[in-house]
């Protein structure tokens, strides 16, 4: 970096501060303790307070819920290195995301590289500024770890498709206004061949979607029913058959998301956290030694992952990152978060096997403790992960 | 700051990764052992170290050093991890080098600085008394007599204790072990009297001394930093030392990592070759990602070193505790999946693990660390 980028960077880091000092509502500079605290957009979506609102839509008219897309599609234009420079700021702070989205974390990136320039134009600024909330169709019955396998099919009928099939594990699908879908369109070739990545209104006649009860009490997760549902083929993304190359590349970018969950690094530290239930020795040393260690030992391969996912970010900028990295964060990631939420659990003591009552907030923390077992199985396994780390990054032998 | 290696630093790498891999591979250790080689490394080689600028590789320009940083540091140690190198650039380079440059006077500066940089004097820091590193249990007396001190006490670890030319020794001038006050540091010349030196044939074959010193008379002029007040240059000198054992130890993981996975694809069993199974795929496949962790951790470490070395304590801590337990998870993987070849001597996949036990006994192991870091975030 020359001396005069670097100028312009702390320039842009000083007038980032600023304007985050001076607009950023300090309720939205806490972390979010439940789902109303996050703001996912769509049509049928409500704020659900006055500063949530305000810091979305300051965020939205800067460009800033989607920082480094081209401003032509809604984006704030960012480079790589600024958006760090962002990004910091607003850990500095604790300012929460303005914008949660599917559309931001996984379709986005994949239309960006494999899209045309309409749907590009028709899409991409309605994610921006949070009018179209997406679901992701990947999952099926019978096609979970081995996803090529699904069976959802696309009959050709002029213009359109016509599909008809069942998927599963579909996030959010009663409140999404669209889907990004796997379907297969061909039946005769081998199974990576015929698989076309299409997206649909989930208004079209012919869809139903039922939400699945889970151990956390809750429904994050629907089956999808589609039943003869016709959408025209110019919403294919890609080619058609060649779907398998853009479900890939999302994946990428879900493994990244998921392995960024859970609120790395905000807040207290974990061992004060614990503090409070398990108490504390006359120097504040937590009143459980092998929790201690537990928690310490945590903090170190949390603090070492946090340097390794702004590597990841830093080599793939530089052109020097593995495409299947994600999968190798994507592995540790979610073990972490799970080893976190067994530890919250290990330190709240009764305190935290309460179900329903307003003093535990209705059972905010074993509900995220149970949820988080869903992070080593949503997105590929971690068994699955360690095998692509093992056949694509090691270049191990067999299967 | 990128958390990746810029152009300069990647050259930099590579000139030291061809130098290291062509003059000192693993044999050349080896050799040394088998010998009982009587300085424990190559001084031949040492010298075209410094030719090439690395001995002198922190110390600022105008002492005739290249006036680098950490980073490089680190990036030097790696290499050396990778073939386990026996070097004096560890005591004399990165930890002597730092304390005299963060601790001395101009004058200390002057006299010792110039000669680190031209490879003709070797200095190493006598911390450790127990059997773990514990630096404010520090009670090597040292008691002023005249117009200097008097120091009685026992070092063990001492890195190149045998063949150095300069012992910078840390000292209780007040207060009692375990507190922070009344630790000073001196300069002390391995020849003066009462001074007795047992080299220790270590579990790695790299050199390491016991001292002792029994009322060793040393002048004012002896002191490096100020009196009763060196734990502040000893955290900061311990912490790049630290570092750039962490760097070493990444190094060393990634080496044996690479050997183990080659192996995992040319040994055959059950008419398969054992990199098809799965137990061992993932086995292997943990422990990458637990290696590219760990190097990012100690990047991030190093980087924090560069820019303020007083800053940078939770970070190292963080570095040097996934340095060990990466570094001993790979080892271990490395000898388990050799098989019995990973138990003879005739392999190198042993030496490996010798040195990960003894850098991890380096500057405080990941027990150390991950209670430092525990203490500094309050629980």
């Amino acid at each position: 970096m020359t001396d005069s980028e670097t100028a312009d960077l702390e320039q842009f880091r000083s007038e980032t501060r600023a304007w985050l000092e001076a607009n950023c509502p300090p309720e939205m500079r806490k972390p979010a303790t439940s789902d109303a605290d996050v703001f996912w957009g769509g049509r049928n979506t409500r704020f659900s307070s006055e500063p949530q609102r305000i810091w979305f839509e300051r965020m939205r008219d800067r460009g800033w819920t989607v920082p480094d897309w081209p401003r032509e599609y809604g984006g704030g234009g960012l480079s790589a290195a600024e958006h760090k420079v962002l990004r910091a700021e607003m850990a500095k702070i604790g300012a929460r995301p303005p914008l949660s989205s599917f559309g931001i974390w996984m379709l986005g990136p994949a239309l960006l590289k494999y899209g045309n320039e309409a749907q590009k134009q028709e899409h991409l600024p309605k994610i921006a500024a949070g009018l179209i909330r997406w679901c992701q169709g990947y999952s099926e019955p019978n096609a979970g770890s081995d996803l090529a396998s699904l069976q959802t099919r696309a009959e050709s009928d002029g213009d359109d498709f016509v599909i008809t099939g069942s998927k599963i594990w579909t996030s959010y699908a009663n409140y999404a206004d669209w889907i990004f879908c796997l379907v297969r369109t061909d039946s005769t070739a081998k199974k990576h061949d015929g698989i076309s990545f299409i997206l649909f209104d989930m208004t079209s006649k012919g869809v139903t979607t039922k939400p699945i009860l889970l151990i956390s009490g809750y429904s994050p997760f629907c089956e999808t029913f589609f039943d003869g549902v016709r959408v025209p083929k110019s919403h294919v993304v890609g080619t058609v058959n060649r779907g398998w190359d853009v479900a890939k590349y999302l994946l990428q970018h879900e493994r990244a998301m998921i392995s960024g969950m859970g609120e790395r690094g905000v807040g207290r530290p974990l061992g004060q956290i614990a503090a409070d239930s398990v108490g504390a020795d006359a120097q504040g040393r937590l009143d459980d030694a092998m929790l201690r260690g537990r928690i310490a030992t945590f903090d170190v391969d949390e603090a070492a992952l946090a340097a390794c996912a702004e590597r990841a970010v830093d080599l793939a900028k530089a052109g020097q990152a593995h495409p299947a990295f994600s999968s190798a964060m994507k592995y540790y990631g979610t073990e972490l978060n799970k080893r976190r939420y067994e530890i919250l659990m290990s330190a709240g003591g009764v305190d935290a096997l309460e179900w329903e009552s307003e003093r535990s907030r209705q059972g905010a923390r074993p509900r995220a403790w149970l949820r988080t077992k869903a992070n080593s199985i949503e997105g590929g396994t971690s068994e699955v992960m360690l095998g692509i780390v093992a056949k694509r990054i090691l270049d191990l032998p067999g299967a | 700051m990128a958390l990746v290696l810029t152009e300069e630093q990647s050259m930099l790498r590579d000139s030291a990764r061809g130098l290291i891999s062509d003059k000192a591979p693993v044999p050349h250790l080896r050799q040394l052992r088998d010998s009982k080689d009587p300085t424990g490394f190559s001084k031949e080689f040492w010298h075209s170290f410094a030719e090439m600028g690395f001995a002198g590789l922190l110390v600022p320009e105008e002492f005739g050093g290249s006036g680098l940083g950490f980073v490089e540091a680190g990036v030097v140690m790696e290499e050396i991890g990778r073939t386990l190198m026996p070097s004096p650039f560890l005591a004399t380079s990165v930890v002597a080098a730092s304390a005299l440059n963060r601790g001395g006077n101009a004058a200390q500066k002057s006299e010792y600085l110039p000669k680190i940089s031209n490879g003709s004097l070797l200095a190493t820091l006598a911390i450790d008394e127990g059997a773990k590193h514990r630096p404010l249990q520090t009670s090597l007396q040292a008691v002023r007599a005249g117009n200097g001190f008097r120091l009685s006490g026992a070092k063990a670890l001492v890195v190149d204790g045998h063949v150095a030319d300069l012992f910078i020794v840390a000292a209780r001038t007040a207060g009692s072990a375990g507190e922070r006050e009344g630790l000073t540091l001196f300069l002390v010349n391995p020849k003066a009297k009462g001074v007795a030196i047992e080299r220790t044939i270590m579990v790695d074959a790299h050199n390491a001394a016991r001292i002792e010193l029994a009322n060793v008379e040393v002048n004012a002029d002896s002191v490096l930093g100020e009196i009763d007040q060196g734990a502040g240059l000893l955290d900061g000198v311990l912490d790049i030392g630290r570092g750039a054992v962490a760097s070493e130890m990444v190094g060393l993981s990634e080496e044996v990592f690479g050997r183990t996975v080659e192996y995992l694809k040319s040994r055959k069993q059950f008419g398969k070759l054992i990199g098809e199974f799965q137990a061992l795929q993932h086995r292997a496949a943990e422990l990458y990602v637990d290696i590219e962790i760990t190097r990012a951790a100690v990047m991030k470490a190093l980087q924090a070193l560069d820019t303020d070395v007083a800053k940078a304590t939770s970070a190292v801590a963080v570095a040097k505790a996934r340095a060990g337990t990466t570094a001993t998870r790979a080892v271990q993987e490395g000898v388990q999946m050799h098989g019995g070849m990973g138990m003879t001597d005739q392999f190198d996949i042993g030496f490996f693990m010798k040195r990960a036990r003894v850098c991890e006994e380096l500057f405080g192991d990941a027990n150390y660390h991950t209670e430092q870091l525990a203490r500094a975030r309050g629980y």
